[in-house]
């Protein structure tokens, strides 16, 4: 297993200013593996993912990728490395001058001198594979957000990459588009033989396709496992989060000063915060 | 209460722009050397001179003309005083090829492409392109940045060659059919006043000092921005605002520096 | 495609630019050297040019008709040698006069030609030798300033 590892994070602390996001965050991931990593919003997960990417460098703590350390890289080695890691981005990211052909011929032609007739079956291919050959031609502002999505999942596979990331790739879509996503992100994992990393708050969706699975709260991981191994765990706050139950250890009150008695009966003086 | 906060938040605002100032210089010198890297591309250059030059071709053009004409009015009335009216064409051209041309240039420049340019770049950060870009390993200073930092240096200068032009003649068909200023004096005194490297490039030098300095300070607020819609609007406006105060300050410094 | 047409423009606009500085350094600029290169030169000694300076201009009743292109001293006479450039149909008698007069109170100097009466002209190279100098204005001040304060 520890051979097998392509992703491994070790007691990763991040703060942004004097807030801390991750304390102590350790993980580990298989190659060939879709692992999902759930929690609540702005819990942190973006975060983690652009530590992978190294997007973002770690106060404390090792981020190790395809058995590279990201923080004694250069910025050469650490461009080198990227060109195989792809990412989905919670907006598509799309670039809006461009139509979607040339969005996805973007890296190929930033990377490699190729042929216009090589480029164009590398291009439409990704293009297939997401079921938008037919919209080659079209600009970014006139496709769907389902259809934004698939462009960027074809965008970020055109290297094909042994690395995904997905950063939220079900929100914001219909169900029909999240059930073609979910489908297309199992599908292509399997067929470029990648690993997908997936930041989610969506539990059911990322659960049918994910095969391992970490819950992130309060900058920590607090489960981790199989789906099945998660659904029976029998922390409070996983069960809260995956049943979506609206009070528990993640309480439903924002924290205040005083009680609610208090605060009604009490008086203030003006501009004083309540 | 007022004024004795004041003192306090001058340092502390002093306190957070040293840092700030640090941070843009670093932005500027990575774009500028950016050239070198292999993503630079010329054809999004040669794009970048189209967007910010042909396109704010006619609204320099039209600027210029009125400058110039009124110009060549206010020079009339203040030289006709003293019977100096044949001084006309040398106040007009001086004017404009020293102080008038650069700086209403870069003003014009700052409200139509340097705006644009903080928009462009910040809502490109609020929709992740740049992140995008990053994550496809293209470095977004090469590829965004760079082409629009060297477009504005290079357009400016000639908005500016073409500012002095047409007002010198917005100037002259005030000045000779209008006024009735003789107008061989006209040409003559200005020929014999003006210098090519003294008025003339220095004036130009000048310009390219602004190009740089407008793109760089819309292109940092574009980076900086706060990624959401809000702060693109923020950007657009501290872009402009400081961008246009930074011209004339720094026309002030250049004007000690160069014409002494 | 598109590309061509952003290069046309883009061409365009840099021919623009070097167009409107060539003009600016012939027209308006004193790069020219143009407007009397095919005139021919007079030289002119006075005793003092005031604030004459090369480019200035050369006026018959108040035409121009050429320019002063060199202003040098004479080590022997300690003359100042003024040389000009005339406009080629402009033929002047060999008794002309040159004296160097103010635009204006406050405006520039310029040399003014007056011609004379003889049949021959100034060949090219020629000297003009009835000439007047500037007028030195501190000098006249100064006069009127003593002229008063002697009461008279």
């Amino acid at each position: 297993m520890a051979a097998d590892a392509l992703v491994e994070l070790e007691n990763v602390h991040f703060a942004r200013g004097p807030h801390t996001v991750l304390d102590g965050v350790g993980l580990r991931i298989t190659q060939g593996a879709i692992v999902s990593i759930m929690g609540a919003s702005g819990g942190g997960k973006t975060t983690l993912l652009n530590l992978m990417a190294g997007t973002l460098a770690p106060q404390a703590g090792r981020i190790r990728v395809a058995g590279q350390d990201l923080q004694t890289l250069n910025f050469g080695d650490l461009y080198r490395l990227r060109r195989r890691m792809g990412m989905l981005f919670q907006h598509s990211a799309l670039f809006t001058d461009f139509s979607v052909f040339e969005n996805v011929a973007f890296p190929l032609r930033r990377h490699f001198r190729l042929d216009e007739s090589v480029l164009r079956k590398l291009v439409l291919m990704k293009l297939e594979a997401v079921g938008l050959r037919g919209a080659a031609g079209l600009m970014p502002a006139e496709l769907s957000g389902g259809m934004g999505r698939r462009v960027a999942l074809a965008r970020a596979m055109v290297m094909d990459p042994m690395l995904i990331f997905y950063d939220e790739p079900f929100t914001g879509l219909d169900p029909i588009s999240v059930g073609i996503i979910a489908t297309l992100i199992r599908r292509l994992n399997d067929a470029l033989g990648a690993t997908s990393i997936l930041v989610s708050h969506d539990v059911q969706e990322t659960f049918s396709i994910a095969d391992y699975g970490y819950i992130l709260a309060g900058g920590k991981i607090i489960a981790e496992g199989t789906p099945d191994t998660l659904r029976a765990s029998d922390s409070e706050l996983a069960r809260q989060f995956l049943g979506g139950k609206p009070d528990g250890p993640v309480p439903f009150h924002y924290p205040a000063k005083d009680d609610y008695a208090t605060a009604l009966t009490g008086v203030w003086a003006a501009g004083e915060a309540i | 209460m007022a004024f004795m906060e004041f003192i306090p938040n001058l340092g502390r605002r002093t306190l957070r722009t040293v840092p700030n100032l640090g941070t843009a210089s670093r932005f500027l010198l990575l774009s500028l050397f950016a050239v070198a890297n292999r993503h630079f591309s010329i054809q999004q250059l040669l794009k970048q001179v189209y967007g910010f030059g042909v396109r704010s071709l006619l609204l320099m053009m039209v600027a210029a003309f009125f400058t110039g004409m009124v110009l060549g009015f206010q020079g009339y009335y203040a030289l006709v005083r003293f019977g100096a009216t044949s001084a006309l064409g040398t106040l007009v051209a001086l004017s404009l090829l020293r102080e008038l041309g650069p700086v209403l240039t870069a003003l014009l420049f700052a409200g139509r492409a340097g705006s644009a340019l903080t928009a462009e770049i910040s809502s490109m950060k609020a929709t992740e392109q740049l992140s995008a870009m990053e994550m496809m390993a293209v470095n977004p200073l090469a590829w965004v940045v760079a082409p629009r930092l060297w477009a504005g240096i290079f357009v400016v200068p000639i908005l500016c060659v073409i500012f002095d032009l047409v007002g010198i003649f917005g100037g002259y068909l005030i000045s000779v059919p209008v006024l009735g200023v003789d107008g061989g004096t006209f040409w003559a005194q200005m020929q014999s006043n003006v210098a090519f490297s003294g008025d003339i490039l220095t004036g130009l030098f000048k310009a390219l000092c602004f190009g740089l300095v407008v793109t760089w300070i819309a292109a940092w607020q574009g980076y900086a921005a706060q990624p959401t819609a809000e702060g693109v609007g923020n950007a657009t406006t501290i872009s402009v605002v400081t961008a246009s105060l930074a011209v004339l300050g720094l026309d002030f410094i250049l004007t000690a520096f160069l014409f002494t | 495609m598109e590309k061509r047409a952003i290069d046309w423009w883009v061409g365009i606009f840099v021919l623009l630019g070097i167009a409107a500085l060539v003009v600016l350094a012939l027209r308006v600029g004193n790069l020219s050297g143009f407007a009397y290169n095919e005139g021919y030169v007079l030289h002119a000694d006075f005793s003092n040019v005031g604030s004459l300076k090369p480019r200035s201009p050369v006026k018959l009743g108040g035409v121009t008709i050429g320019e002063v292109t060199h202003i040098g001293m004479d080590p022997k006479t300690f003359m100042a040698k003024v040389t000009m450039r005339i406009e080629p149909k402009v033929k002047l008698p060999t008794d002309t006069g040159a004296s160097i007069y103010t635009e204006g109170l406050l405006g520039e100097q310029y040399v003014s030609i007056q011609p004379g009466g003889m049949p021959q002209d100034l060949q090219p190279g020629g000297t003009i030798t009835m000439t007047q100098s500037a007028v030195n204005i501190d000098q006249l001040i100064g006069q009127m300033v003593f002229s008063k304060a002697s009461g008279k």
